[in-house]
């Protein structure tokens, strides 16, 4: 501290931390899983933003990607199949002082989930959220999950799924108040991480859906995309989210879009010929429902003591 | 005035006051009337006059039922002593109807014996309608053949005399003969009246009061029979306030920010006060999409540092049974509060059951120890929120208070509670922690252990679901699992140690030991009361915590012949088709009283979606002690 004399210090040195430093248990994801990136991006992201270990929350479902938790040696809330959101809205209600992801999966926010997704997307908690897809159930072995394809075969449907897919992108651009969406894929690390980031820095539930493989049952699903780049129409716009212009021009469809413009993002995200990669929407006015709820942390214990006399004296005989 | 034959027959202007130490009072209307306003006004005033009194809401089942309709009443019951009531009591005394259908409410409901006296507003046997005029016709004749005494009085008539629209002015009136009938001082009523409508000004004052007076007089003109109920002046303060009211003040007491809750009758109310008072103690309400979001926010912001509550019946409780499993397991500190209703499914929603405590018990996928509370007074309602919140976090643990919609919408008056700072939660524990020190440090003799809360440095850890070992890791081997069971479970028996056993109420030995749980205390002693007067062995208990039961039962079980509970739930009763010792479904606490003690418990349990009225509970209680005396 400025002024003081070096000994009165209580932390001499100032604190920094290393990636290593939120590197919880190895991860045990398959080889090759997409989510190995994703907890790279974080570790690094943390790293870079210097987020105290102690000071950082990761709350997770059930499902593969919900393992994410215990590869992060933060504070963890690895919880129930699908009530990931309304456990990261408990613990954002309260503390506005913690940095928080929400690591989620398509069956976890995308199906058995679903009523929570929507409304999180509503209530507009400062969150990270990060929807791993891979299109499948891989934890419980190859079910369909709402975003498989038509026609793919799983055990549950082994003459291939007669429904078209769910689409995570529209729908959370359907939902009032939904402040900041974006699409990554997790085999371009420099994209998934600025991504994130952007996210991170998003001051609202931020919602990045990341384009996931999995080795296992889904190898196929994205191997086009990976290797033919055509496949991913890149969004270009000075409030988006930033890539190097050598990395840019790897993507052979790229498209200028105003992420403020809500009906163009609707409009991108249902297309069904590409993979939109990038911010799809932001508004940063809309409406916090975390800055209602941390109202009056301040209280002390008098002043609460006071208030429910107040209260209690109303009924007084 | 009237010529009406009934009139003339009560009409003796020195009218008698007959001293009495208890009396059940009714008033229906139509929903918007105003009969609650003048229930709850009149239970004010003879609460301030130190009576003891127990209200009840008489509530129909839609929010603007048809007018005159039968399933339409609206109103209250008040029952006054001179000593403290505990309960709603049996029949009533006095029922005052606005009009003659919503009588019939309460006689459908069992609320009148032959001798009630009903005042009955006389207006419809001049109404325009031919049908409304033969429907009351018939109704007196009816209710004179069912040897109520009842009273036609001119209660529109003469509130027209001071309003043009005396639907709104009937209430007052009405409040005007019952003090006069109870022999209330006017002059501290009329004063009470004029603080009550002050915000509506001078104009409204008068007119009220002009309304009350009117009552007043005719009722000291034409009624021949008033009481007094003596009454001590309080020498503390007293609140009054229903079990949903206290049970939020109790949140607010313990120093509880974040109550999360989705809407469920009859547990909302509890919401709706917190959501207009918590702000002021620096929390507020949540209200999730759904019951599980509504834990699952809870359990979120307990995990954060701050213990939540979230507050549901029945219904919602089975949809957060997952999370329950969770909060046992991951070790959160969580309070439940479950205000039940009549079930299976929607069951009676609006009506009271005990019928969810082995829903409570049991609810999770395997084994979940949890603490279960059931207050039995009002008071309790307030306290045990006090007692729930310090549990939860000293055990480290989900806490489930029991309370049903007899106490959420019954009022009665107690002792103010001295608020202190030592029921609320402290700060959130920000220190460093011993990173030597895992997140569940279980102690080997009492499973007990303190959690790091997120912002501690050293203390980072993933909480889980999942089989986990001290340091929270996911850990499948047998040996942990079957230790950390252990610790889990432990912790209630921790809790039980510390517990003193229940109080018998009367001789501690008998020929019978009655045992309930909840609302029924004050229902289930006037019924010991009663026989005991009458010279029978009988004594009761009522527990207070379910999960863990309180200790030395099975030794007070042993001073009593026969031992058997009282419940408001489902029991099969015997010699019913089919039911034979091997097959009967006994009651709720029953069973798990039989399970623990291995003492061959009876159980009435009755089902009738309201309070069991103490003549009935003594009805049932003379019947198995005859029996027991037969075997002599």
């Amino acid at each position: 501290m400025q002024g003081l004399h070096k000994e009165w210090e209580a932390e001499a040195a100032p604190r920094t931390c290393a990636i290593e430093d939120y590197q919880g248990a190895a991860a045990r994801w398959c080889p090759g899983c997409g989510d190995h990136a994703v907890l790279n991006a974080v570790q690094r992201l943390a790293r870079d933003k210097q987020l105290p270990p102690e000071k950082t929350v990761c709350v997770s479902g059930i499902g593969c990607s919900s393992r994410f938790p215990h590869y992060m040696s933060t504070y963890g809330f690895h919880g129930l199949h699908g009530r990931a959101f309304p456990v990261a809205c408990g613990v954002r209600s309260r503390r506005p002082d913690l940095h928080m992801f929400v690591v989620t999966g398509d069956g976890d926010c995308c199906a058995i989930g679903t009523a929570h997704w929507i409304h999180t997307i509503r209530y507009n908690m400062d969150l990270t959220i990060l929807l791993l897809d891979n299109n499948i159930y891989g934890l419980t072995k190859n079910q369909t999950s709402p975003t498989t394809r038509t026609g793919e075969k799983s055990n549950t449907h082994p003459r291939g799924n007669v429904l078209p897919p769910l689409n995570p992108l529209s729908v959370t651009l359907g939902v009032t108040n939904a402040s900041f969406v974006a699409q990554t894929v997790d085999w371009n690390p420099p994209h998934l991480y600025n991504t994130i980031r952007a996210a991170y820095e998003h001051k609202g539930t931020s919602f990045v859906r990341v384009l996931q493989r999995c080795p296992h049952f889904t190898s196929h699903i994205f191997a086009e995309a990976q290797s033919d780049m055509s496949q991913c129409l890149l969004l270009l716009d000075d409030a988006g989210i930033p890539l190097d212009p050598g990395l840019q021009r790897l993507f052979p469809n790229r498209a200028a879009h105003n992420p403020c413009d809500l009906a163009s993002a609707r409009a991108i995200a249902s297309r069904e010929d590409v993979y939109p990669v990038g911010l799809l929407y932001r508004d940063e006015n809309a409406a916090r429902y975390d800055l209602q709820t941390s109202q009056g942390l301040g209280k002390s214990q008098a002043e609460k003591v006071a208030a429910t006399e107040k209260w209690l004296s109303k009924y007084e005989l | 005035m009237s010529t009406s034959t009934v009139d003339a027959d009560i009409a003796t202007p020195a009218s008698a006051v007959q001293i009495v130490d208890q009396h059940i009072v009714e008033i229906v209307s139509d929903s918007g009337e105003g009969a609650q306003t003048c229930g709850q006004m009149f239970a004010d005033l003879c609460a301030r006059n130190g009576n003891g009194i127990w209200t009840v809401e008489i509530i129909p089942a839609e929010i603007e039922p048809p007018s005159r309709s039968r399933a339409g009443a609206s109103g209250n019951r008040i029952r006054l002593g001179s000593k403290p009531v505990t309960n709603a009591g049996d029949c009533a005394d006095i029922v005052v109807a606005l009009n003659e259908q919503v009588l019939y409410s309460r006689i459908d409901a069992g609320a009148l014996r032959p001798g009630t006296t009903v005042f009955v507003d006389k207006t419809w046997a001049e109404s325009p309608d031919e049908d409304i005029r033969r429907r009351y016709a018939e109704a007196i004749t009816d209710f004179n053949a069912r040897s109520y005494f009842v009273v036609e009085s001119p209660i529109e008539a003469e509130c027209r005399k001071h309003t043009d629209d005396p639907k709104k002015g009937k209430n007052m009136w009405v409040l005007g003969l019952l003090c006069a009938i109870y022999d209330l001082d006017r002059s501290s009523v009329g004063a009470n009246i004029a603080k009550r409508f002050a915000k509506k000004g001078e104009a409204v004052i008068n007119k009220n009061l002009a309304l009350f007076t009117d009552g007043y007089d005719w009722a000291l003109a034409h009624v021949r029979q008033r009481y007094r109920i003596p009454a001590q002046k309080h020498t503390q303060p007293m609140v009054v306030m229903n079990g949903n009211q206290a049970i939020g003040l109790g949140i607010m007491a313990a120093g509880i920010e974040v109550c999360s809750m989705y809407p469920i009758t009859p547990a909302t109310s509890a919401s709706h006060f917190l959501a207009q008072a918590l702000q002021d103690a620096g929390g507020f309400v949540h209200q999730a999409e759904d019951e599980i979001a509504a834990i699952g926010f809870a359990i979120g912001a307990s995990y954060a540092g701050k213990t939540a509550v979230t507050i549901t019946s029945g219904p919602g409780l089975a949809l957060k049974t997952e999370f329950l499993g969770y909060a046992g397991m991951a070790e959160v500190p969580l309070v439940i509060v479950v205000v039940q209703r009549g079930g299976p499914s929607t069951g009676l929603p609006t009506k009271i059951e005990q019928g969810d405590l082995l829903a409570a018990l049991y609810a999770s996928p395997g084994d979940s120890p949890k603490i279960i509370l059931a207050p039995a007074t009002i008071e309790e309602c307030f306290h045990f929120m006090i007692t729930a919140r310090k549990l939860a976090e000293d055990f480290r643990g989900p806490v489930m208070v029991l309370s049903d919609a007899n106490l959420a919408t019954g009022q009665q008056p107690f002792p103010k509670p001295q608020l202190q700072t030592d029921w609320l939660a402290a700060p959130i524990d920000q220190a460093a922690w011993d990173q030597t020190v895992p997140p569940f440090a279980w102690d080997a003799e009492t499973g007990l252990s303190k959690r790091p809360i997120p912002g501690q440095r050293g203390g980072e850890y993933v909480l889980t679901g999942l089989a986990h070992d001290e340091e929270s890791h996911v850990a499948y081997e047998s040996a942990i699992n079957q230790k950390t069971m252990e610790m889990r479970s432990r912790k209630l028996a921790v809790l039980q140690s510390v517990l003193r056993p229940p109080k018998v109420y009367g001789d501690p030995e008998g020929d019978l030991l009655v045992i309930g749980w909840g609302s029924t205390l004050g229902c289930i002693e006037e019924a010991v009361d009663q026989l005991r007067a009458e010279g029978k062995r009988v004594s009761s208990i009522h527990l207070r915590f379910l999960s863990p039961m309180e200790p030395g039962l099975k030794q007070i079980f042993q001073k009593f012949r026969r031992v058997m509970t009282v419940e408001v739930n489902y029991s099969d009763p015997v010699g019913a088709p089919y039911i034979t010792p091997e097959s009967r479904r006994y009651s709720q606490l029953a069973q798990l009283l039989r399970s623990q003690t291995l003492v061959d418990i009876d159980c009435w349990g009755q089902v009738p979606g309201s309070p069991i009225p103490p003549s009935k509970i003594a009805a049932e209680l003379r019947r198995r002690l005859d029996a027991i005396t037969k075997e002599n």
